[in-house]
């Protein structure tokens, strides 16, 4: 099966006043029909400009370069600001973290959601408004056919989210990308959310990119994850195998701070990883993390090899397979 | 929204009657009204005479009460200098000056709202600095001096506009470039940063994300939301532009309602100050409601609770 993304090399430049910051530096992956990728990392690890460079949706500014980008086998760089356009909103379809303002205060939900759904499909307003209220049901939003003509500030967060999840799937877009799509939600709504995504995905049959920071969310939605890193992809796999055997040393401190009920100890620091991030600004020689890894070495000073392991799975560390687990059990034991 | 509309109108009622009691208090504080009208060689008892003949020795409540109550009728009175009835003088300035001023505040929309947007899509480009000139210009230029420019220009050596009067639409051009040229830095400076806000705005991404088109992002999603406090600027600059444009039209000889209030202070014609003061007053008033109404339709978040 081919898949519906396909990216590889992909480098994000924002020049600033102190030259170019490299926000992203060289990924790949790929995302099928039907399948949920998680893209998980910290703050500033370039995930939301990954997910915004795929959309087209870069400031002018940025710098974007691939050895491929290709979307269901059409080169998305090659397209022009027009053609890209005429994508957006209608095969790929983006849900974005703060569904507060994601939402034009002046015009009413009905307005915004029939929006890419006349602009893509040509279609009547009848059929746009009967696709609107189709979908709002089948977000879960009650009484959906009056809540067309009310307006973004009568709905809370939660119900906000649903109506974006909504206006996203108006067109039954191929790729669905939500960047961070619960992280301003209470608790109880986002797992509401996620459950949600997984199973509109199932029913449309769309690939999903879920960026995040949450491995409990990658846990619950994700078929494949790839870790980034300081604008690198520094594992990549199965969910089974990231945690099952997680061998970079960042995603090993990852699982580690998330705090297991019956296991971490009552009243015990939570887990975190020291140090931060280095600047993005210019190059960085040898590994990114090495600053921060508890098991550096020389070597990590120079080098910073990719290994892949079989298709879709790899690491990138200086260390084999063997001194990676090895790493994983000592972080865990500590 | 009937709601809204209510609350407003309620308010605007309540201010123009404030306004009316200040007004006509304040010219009864600046100068006595029966040594007015009696002219510089009355003797004492002339102006005695006077006073109580039209009433002005009553209570100053009594006399706002009996003058509010023919005002609402449209009766202000007569005046001391001409022997008119106000209202007439009135009727035969005010449509000059409501001409002066629609036509400069539709001139300063016109020009400062396309040039903001402009500039706020290309900031810091060739475009938004022209922007940026033009209304340091506007700012720093005093507007008589733009005027005598403008008729030297204009009026004197090309010839080709009458400088003076108000007898055809040509005789406008010049007086609605002076005083329309003084609005719109203002209002391009605010639709300028209106719009640079609203454009990094999350909705104006969300926008993009659905494939709109630019001039529907644009126009639809953002100068909507970005247009909403230049209304109110404008609705007071309109205003001005009706009331305070006193030395625009003595310079171009407009006889409006602006230059009959100003003439009529020298004279001490106080029925006609009263009236004109009030009558500019009333039109702040409509106007400020006017822009409530048209904010409130804008911005749901006003008019739906």
């Amino acid at each position: 099966m081919s898949a519906v993304l396909e990216i590889s090399g992909l480098t994000v430049d924002i020049p600033v006043a102190a030259g170019d910051l490299h926000a992203v530096r060289g990924i790949d992956f790929s995302v099928d029909k039907g399948e949920t990728l998680c893209i998980v990392g910290e703050s500033g690890c370039g995930k939301s400009l990954t997910s915004l460079s795929i959309m087209g949706l870069l400031p002018k500014r940025a710098k974007i370069n691939a050895d491929k980008m290709q979307f269901t086998g059409t080169d998305l760089l090659s397209l022009k600001e027009r053609e890209l356009a005429a994508i957006r909103g209608n095969r790929m379809a983006m849900i974005f973290q703060e569904p507060m303002t994601s939402l034009n205060p002046a015009y009413t939900i009905g307005n915004q959601l029939m929006e890419p759904y006349l602009r893509h499909k040509k279609s009547s307003d009848k059929e746009a408004r009967e696709r609107a209220i189709y979908l709002l049901e089948r977000v879960g939003i009650t009484a959906a056919a009056s809540r067309l003509s009310q307006y973004p500030h009568q709905l809370s967060g939660g119900l906000r989210q649903r109506v974006m999840i909504a206006m996203a799937l108006m067109c039954d877009p191929e790729l669905i990308i939500a960047d961070e799509p619960t992280t301003a939600l209470d608790v109880t709504i986002q797992a509401q959310i996620l459950h949600l995504l997984a199973e509109l995905r199932n029913e449309f049959n769309s690939a999903l990119i879920l960026i995040t920071h949450d491995l409990g969310v990658v846990a619950r939605v994700a078929d494949k994850v790839a870790v980034m890193y300081a604008g690198k992809i520094v594992e990549a796999g199965t969910v089974e195998e990231i945690f099952n055997q997680p061998l970079h040393p960042y995603t090993q401190g990852l699982i580690n701070c998330i705090p297991v009920p019956g296991k971490t100890a009552r009243g015990s620091r939570l887990g975190s990883i020291p140090g931060i991030v280095p600047t993005l600004i210019g190059d960085i020689k040898g590994c990114s993390f090495r600053n921060r890894c508890g098991f550096a070495h020389d070597a990590c000073d120079t080098n910073d090899p990719f290994h892949t392991l079989n298709p879709g799975r790899g690491y990138r560390c200086t260390l084999d397979v063997p001194a990676c687990e090895a790493n994983a059990k000592e972080l865990a034991s500590a | 929204m009937l709601v809204y509309t209510l609350k407003r109108l309620f308010l605007a009622f309540l201010v123009a009657l404030t306004v009316s009691a200040i007004t006509f208090s304040l010219t009864y504080l600046a100068s006595d009204p029966a040594t007015a009208m009696a002219g510089e060689t009355a003797s004492d008892a002339d102006i005695e005479y006077i006073r109580t003949l039209y009433g002005f020795d009553r209570p100053i409540t009594v006399q706002y009460l009996e003058w509010a109550g023919r005002a609402i009728q449209g009766d202000f009175g007569e005046s001391f200098y001409f022997k008119l009835p106000v209202s007439t003088l009135l009727f035969e300035r005010l449509p000059v000056s409501m001409i002066l001023g629609v036509c400069a505040i539709s001139f300063a929309i016109i020009l400062s709202i396309p040039l903001g947007v402009l500039a706020a899509i290309r900031p810091n480009s060739f475009l938004d600095r022209m922007a940026l000139g033009i209304s340091v210009v506007g700012q720093a230029m005093p507007s008589f001096w733009l005027a005598l420019l403008l008729i030297l220009i204009f009026g004197v050596n090309l010839n080709l506009l009458p400088i003076t009067g108000s007898e055809t639409w040509k005789h406008f051009i010049l007086p609605t470039i002076v005083l329309g040229y003084y609005a719109t830095p203002a209002i391009m400076r605010l639709t300028r940063t209106g719009m640079l806000e609203v454009l990094g705005s999350d909705y104006i991404r969300t926008a993009r994300a659905k494939g709109l088109s630019l001039p529907v992002i644009l126009f639809k999603h953002a100068l909507r939301n970005a247009v909403i406090p230049v209304v109110s600027l404008a609705a007071v600059q309109f205003g001005f532009m009706l009331g305070g444009s006193i030395v625009i039209e003595s310079i171009f000889a407009l006889h409006g309602a602006g230059y009959l209030a100003w003439e009529s202070i020298g004279r001490n014609d106080l029925p006609v100050v009263q009236a004109v003061v009030l009558v500019f007053s009333l039109f702040y008033i409509v106007l400020t409601f006017l822009s409530d109404l048209l904010n409130a339709w804008l911005d749901p978040r006003i008019r739906v609770g």
